[in-house]
């Protein structure tokens, strides 16, 4: 007998947008002026969020913070494709995603300023709060997922990581769970080259991370994660496909995480000056002003425009967060369990 | 009343709930179609369809992960994970999310989910079969563990566990599954988590053990006037009764299964000492398995506290 080929596998690459502000007009998603403009609002409002919360952090107003720079583009034109009602399970690099859903501004920096009633999520939206450990997330999009599915709502669960959660068990666990049972998940990976110190090529072998769902049974596809149109048609078709039960995607936003890993650590160390600065022409919000230019939408006095009403926005936030009492001590007992156990009551004593 | 066995008690009891709760759901290696390598989920497939009675992969920490994700959407999942000795890949999950979601979402989220594992030694199984470390699950505050000793109370501690509105781990002794039959009622009864039961009164020594350890305690004080307690959940544990037993015999004696370092009896040994100390008349004595990586059941029955060892540590506690 013959040795035959019994599978072969097709990764596409989506590109719509490039670095000088061109589009592919076949491929163009169908979106209004005012929805463009209002891409690029909140592309700029994200980053005036995390160029203030690092400085914040260096002033010490707050705490350790994982920043977003350079990533807008992948978590705003995936988040854009959702809808309230779906369910969002984040790591803890998804500042743009909180932001696009409409998440209050002064609640994210209370949490990075150490304070817990930061990640209580309003009521009207399902975005879980800040997952740390990398990649354990994963399991919760399936469940809520196969919940969805049981109850019969047409949602979509989209789950957030980047390429180093790929190498979590985790992560493999609930690819293949989503597989097996077709469940309505959108996987969106940002891979922003670095997990840490540790390179893209030192987490898999593989050619791109998209492929990793060929093992599973369903769609990869990997998409120019600073191109925003290209990561909103992506997110967008596979919401679509799941909300038609059609089941899961995987999308690999290729990016790059212009900033250190967190306000702890120096990339400097490990990575060189001229990749940074070659991943600079690549930027996401660059190339949208270019496109937005070339079609008339953009003026430097809309630009001076859009800059300070998100200068505002994000001031207003710092105030209202700092503005918050300091919570109780006591406060720390009351969510541990429904009720307090007798010996917390006890210890609350202390207080 | 019929009389069952507590793999059929446990049965009854996810049978009812999900009778009573569309919200319930199964999902493990092996639960539907094969009823569980213990067949405590018998029959359940064919009643509830494969919506509710779910074979998942093999994936312990993804089963887990996802009864977190279906509860965080509403449901009550019951998660089971086929042998304690095979419940550490998903401790993560279990520490790192399912006690912590009330907290970390300041109760916008929360997760109602039970781990059902069976645990313990005595059956003659393979390595990692028999494991007994419930107290690494006691440790983690927003967790609450529970150890059914008979048909009776794991029917009644199981509902219970479902309806508990936090994470619970559901321990079932692999050795009594089928050891004892009792009478237990069809229809609701739920017996309260973080309650112990006192099996019999006494005035000399208590007894304090849970599980399978329970029936040998029972066995090892004839001839003693002991106060046995069954502790029944672990965590939160009912300090008030065992501080009322004490206070009345003055003797303490721990029996568990699992190694004595940092063994559950280690804490109810410090809290004894710390509130009650005073009305103690002797050291407070620990029977339990040894420092040792649980062995292979040629030497199972060594580890395991025996009736002998027990009533020695009695009258151990009896010459003060």
């Amino acid at each position: 007998m013959p040795v035959r080929v019994i599978e072969t596998i097709d990764i596409k690459r989506l590109d719509i947008l490039d670095e000088k502000g061109n589009v592919d007009e076949s491929l163009m998603p169908a979106l209004s002026d005012i929805e463009i403009k209002g891409m690029y609002e909140l592309l700029t409002l994200s980053r005036t969020f995390d160029h203030h919360a690092l400085s914040l952090q260096r002033e010490g107003r707050m705490g350790t913070y994982a920043s977003i720079f350079g990533q807008e583009a992948s978590q705003i034109g995936s988040a854009l494709a959702l809808e309230k009602s779906d369910w969002i399970f984040p790591s803890f690099r998804e500042m743009g995603v909180y932001i696009t859903m409409g998440y209050p501004l002064h609640m994210l920096f209370q949490y990075w300023g150490g304070d817990e009633r930061g990640v209580k999520c309003p009521e009207g939206l399902n975005i879980f709060p800040v997952c740390v450990p990398v990649g354990t997330q994963t399991p919760h999009a399936a469940g809520a997922a196969m919940a969805a599915k049981y109850k019969g709502d047409k949602i979509a669960v989209a789950c957030y990581f980047g390429d180093g959660g790929t190498s979590e068990g985790d992560f493999h666990e609930s690819m293949n769970m989503a597989g097996v049972f077709k469940l309505p998940v959108v996987f969106i990976c940002q891979n922003n080259q670095w997990a840490i110190s540790v390179p893209r090529e030192r987490q898999t072998a593989s050619k791109t991370i998209a492929q990793k769902a060929a093992a599973y049974g369903f769609e990869g596809v990997q998409v120019d994660g600073n191109d925003i149109f290209a990561v909103y048609k992506a997110t967008k078709e596979a919401v679509d496909k799941a909300r038609r039960g059609d089941g899961p995607t995987f999308i690999e936003c290729f990016t790059y995480r212009m900033s250190d890993h967190t306000t702890a650590d120096d990339a400097a160390r490990y990575r060189t000056k001229e990749e940074v600065d070659a991943w600079k022409a690549k930027d996401p919000i660059l190339r949208l002003r270019l496109f937005m230019e070339k079609n008339g939408l953009w003026s430097e006095q809309y630009q001076k425009e859009v800059e300070e009403k998100a200068k505002t926005v994000v001031d207003e936030a710092i105030r209202t967060a700092e503005a918050i009492e300091h919570p109780e001590p006591k406060d720390m007992f009351t969510y541990t369990y429904e009720k307090l156990t007798p010996r917390q009551i006890k210890e609350m004593r202390d207080f | 009343m019929p009389k069952l066995n507590m793999v059929q008690a446990i049965n009854l009891a996810l049978r009812e709930e999900m009778q009573r709760d569309k919200n319930v759901v199964i999902l493990g290696e092996d639960v539907g179609r094969d009823g569980g390598v213990f067949r405590v989920t018998e029959g359940l497939l064919e009643e509830f369809g494969a919506e509710r009675v779910i074979d998942t992969p093999l994936a312990e920490s993804v089963i887990a992960g996802s009864a977190i994700g279906m509860a965080l959407y509403g449901l009550k999942p019951i998660a089971e994970i086929q042998f304690m000795g095979f419940i550490y890949p998903a401790i993560d999950q279990i520490f790192s999310h399912a006690a912590r979601v009330r907290s970390r979402s300041r109760g916008r989220f929360t997760c109602p989910i039970v781990v059902r594992a069976p645990y313990g030694a005595g059956i003659k199984a393979p390595e990692l079969h028999s494991e007994s470390t419930e107290a690494l699950f006691c440790h983690m505050p927003g967790v609450k563990v529970v150890v059914p000793s008979s048909p009776y109370n794991a029917k009644g501690l199981l509902i219970s566990s479902i309806r508990d509105p936090d994470p619970v781990i559901f321990l079932e002794s692999t050795r009594l599954y089928r050891l004892i039959k009792e009478e237990v009622p069809e229809g609701e009864y739920a017996i309260p988590l973080g309650k112990a039961r006192v099996v019999q009164e006494g005035k000399d020594i208590t007894v304090i053990s849970w599980g399978s350890m329970l029936h040998r305690s029972l066995q090892a004080v004839g001839g003693f006037d002991a106060e046995v307690i069954d502790l029944m959940t672990l965590n939160p544990f009912d300090e008030e009764t065992i501080f009322k037993s004490v206070k009345k015999t003055g003797r303490v004696m721990i029996v568990h299964e699992a190694s004595k370092t940092g063994g559950f009896g280690a804490e109810i040994s410090a809290t004894i000492a710390e509130d009650e100390i005073l009305y103690l008349k002797a050291p407070i004595i620990r029977v339990t398995g040894y420092d040792v990586v649980m062995p292979l059941p040629k030497l199972e029955d060594y580890y395991i506290p025996t009736v002998e060892r027990i009533r020695k540590g009695i009258e151990e506690a009896m010459k003060y």
